[in-house]
């Protein structure tokens, strides 16, 4: 049978299942402020809520670029993709112990220890950095190093989900990415940095 | 056979399995009731609007699928349709054919579960490879998943070690850290290998015909950057009407399922990766696939489709607790499972009738479902319809003799001080066979019958 077939038989079984119902189960009603998180945000602003929610799910997010190359640099991570539309802002800040590509090249994907893109938003009450096609450089650069640092621009920081969901646009692929790669497939034991980066760090501008 | 299937499995499951199971599943049942009443002012309100929605989107597929397909081919995406498993297979094979590929990645997705699509590749000469750290354990181990979520939530680190030593991935270590950096360090390379990424989908609105992918370990994602097709399987019940709708499921499926705000990753897809991005699949497929599913929405159990697969009804559930996910020989196992796999049979509906037996009706998977499904009634409902089609169902007390006593009043109290005898009687004197199998595991209380009414007549005469 053909896919076309397939398409018939299956509308038409549909149909033939739904025929008998003699009312149709309406759409409800809603507004979209009951799925906010209660009012545990308070008065406070988007960047004081991401930073504290970002930490809950182990992320980090921090405004002081040298503070992020003091850890790469502390934990031997010197070797890295940089979006080079990022690099000339923060070259300065990294000395001549690094190794940072500006493209990258995927058969030495483990070559690349952390890899800094920018992200086309994040969302304070999850913690969530939001990544896209337009804005990240690479998918494999935000995704294949040990650690991520996303450059996250102040204003794009969404309030809570609804809000992250009305404002995802046209872009053909959008990921949230909330804290680092995990699993708890083994025992139940979280595991972080499965395939994804263990370290995830949004770097806000 | 002396018990029901299910309840023979139960019977002989292995101590540390059911130990392993019931923590796990309790620990993440507690985490999410936490998670959703701190949160949120009335969840309840959340799990029944969620469920008003896609109990609407099942009954309007007839508009819906026409809808979803001309908004995705719109944004440049392949819609493809499958009536059953081996069309869906096929279908996934023809587009590798078309394509000279060869190496296909798959992330986690319950539907190629039901088609035995890793089975079927393999066969055809297409190396697949599971990404999902679970499912790869599950595929090298030649097992099924027993849980939704969490795929060998029965298996220990002890097992999981000896099998990666067996696979020649390190020797024997069984430090869950060890074990995951080693299927990182090998699934890695087979993601930048493959021609192609497969996946299913949590979500489709019909309204933009964006995807909606949920993962944790990134697994998804690697296959979507590093692959140049996308495939996705999604059976057809898996649509909601418009996009502001996903701000409201993703709220409840992360925590119903991991007891998670949200997972890491989630994912939109709304088609082929954009043309200024230099990773990710230039081409994307969609399958829909039915599979017994028109068949249960033309049943009177229909309201299971909702299920988002959260997995939250098994967490809670006393018997999946008990039994564990295999002893319900099924892809989709709990209370979910009991509903919606013996429905999936269509005619062999009696292989897995006893699936809706095993479940004491508590409730507490409707209580907890993120889409407020009536799971209870719809058991009673399926246990109906095999008690319908004269399904035997061994191991069931025979319940005319009761049904004898309970009309005559005085052969009724005559046997309720008669049955004192069974304080005396050894169990394998005791007069019913069901009777027996049930106290050869448990004891009975001591028999007092007629003291109620006895209490009933003296009452307020002293």
């Amino acid at each position: 049978m053909s896919s076309s077939d397939d398409r018939e038989s299956i509308l038409s079984r549909v149909r033939g299942a739904l025929a008998p119902l003699h009312e149709r189960a309406a759409r409800p009603d809603y507004s979209t402020e009951i799925a906010v998180m209660r009012k545990m945000l308070g008065n406070r602003d988007n960047l004081t809520v991401f930073t504290e929610r970002i930490a809950l799910v182990n992320g980090r997010a921090t405004t002081d670029p040298t503070a992020v190359v003091a850890r790469l640099r502390e934990n031997k991570w010197l070797h890295g993709y940089c979006d080079p539309v990022l690099w000339p802002s923060l070259a300065p800040h990294f000395g001549a112990d690094f190794k940072v590509e500006t493209t990258f090249d995927r058969k030495r994907v483990d070559d690349y220890t952390f890899g800094i893109t920018r992200a086309a938003g994040a969302i304070a009450e999850t913690g969530t950095i939001i990544l896209n096609d337009a804005t990240t450089s690479r998918r494999l650069g935000a995704l294949a190093p040990w650690v991520h640092i996303a450059v996250v621009e102040r204003a794009t920081i969404f309030s809570d989900l609804p809000e992250a969901v009305a404002g995802l646009g046209t872009d053909n692929n959008v990921i949230w990415v909330t804290g680092p790669s995990k699993t708890a497939d083994v025992e139940g034991i979280l595991i972080e940095g499965v395939h994804g980066p263990g370290i995830q760090i949004a770097l806000v501008v | 056979m002396r018990f029901q299937q299910i309840d023979q499995f139960a019977a002989e499951l292995k101590a540390d399995t059911r130990a392993a199971v019931y923590q796990s599943t309790k620990g993440t049942h507690e985490k999410r009731t936490k998670l959703l009443f701190d949160q949120f002012g009335d969840p309840n309100r959340l799990r029944q609007i969620a469920g008003e929605i896609k109990q609407h989107t099942i009954e309007n597929l007839d508009t819906y699928l026409p809808q979803v397909e001309a908004k995705l081919k719109s944004n440049g995406v392949q819609v493809h349709w499958a009536a059953t498993a081996e069309s869906a297979n096929a279908a996934v094979l023809k587009i590798m054919r078309a394509r000279n590929a060869t190496k296909i990645v798959k992330a986690k997705t319950m539907v190629s579960e039901e088609i035995e699509l890793e089975h079927y590749l393999t066969k055809h000469g297409v190396e697949t490879l599971e990404t999902d750290l679970g499912e790869f354990i599950i595929q090298i181990d030649h097992d099924h998943p027993s849980h939704i979520v969490r795929p060998i939530i029965h298996k220990n680190r002890r097992e999981i070690a000896t099998s990666f030593e067996r696979e020649g991935l390190g020797a024997y270590n069984d430090d869950p850290q060890t074990i995951t950096r080693r299927a990182r360090q090998f699934l890695r390379h087979k993601y930048l290998e493959a021609d192609v990424g497969l996946t299913g989908a949590n979500f489709v609105s019909v309204e933009s015909g964006r995807m909606v992918l949920v993962t944790n370990e990134g697994n998804s994602r690697f296959c979507l950057a590093a692959t140049k097709c996308h495939i996705a399987l999604i059976g057809i019940e898996k649509l909601v009407p418009t996009d502001r709708d996903l701000a409201l499921l993703l709220n409840l499926l992360g925590r119903s399922g991991t007891a998670q705000e949200l997972t890491v990753y989630t994912e939109f897809i709304h088609g082929p990766k954009s043309a200024t991005q230099p990773d990710g699949p230039e081409e994307m497929h969609v399958i829909f696939v039915d599979n017994g599913r028109t068949d249960v929405l033309a049943s009177d159990c229909r309201d299971i489709l909702r299920c988002i697969r959260c997995g939250a009804c098994l967490n809670v559930c006393p018997i999946y607790r008990q039994a564990s996910g295999h002893a319900y020989r099924s892809v989709y196992p709990g209370p979910v499972g009991a509903v919606l796999s013996p429905l999936l049979m269509g005619d062999k509906f009696p292989q897995k009738a006893d699936l809706p037996k095993a479940s004491t009706l508590c409730g507490a998977c409707q209580e907890v479902c993120p889409v407020n499904i009536p799971i209870p009634d719809l058991l009673l409902r399926l246990r109906n319809k095999a008690k319908e089609e004269n399904v035997p169902s061994p191991g069931t007390p025979p319940m005319g003799a009761w049904a004898l006593l309970a009309s005559q009043p005085t052969v009724w109290k005559a046997s309720l001080f008669g049955g004192k005898v069974i304080n005396y009687l050894p169990t394998k004197l005791l007069p019913i066979p069901a009777l027996r199998a049930w106290e050869a595991k448990r004891a009975l209380p001591e028999w007092r019958g007629g003291e109620f009414r006895k209490w009933l007549k003296t009452r307020g005469k002293s």
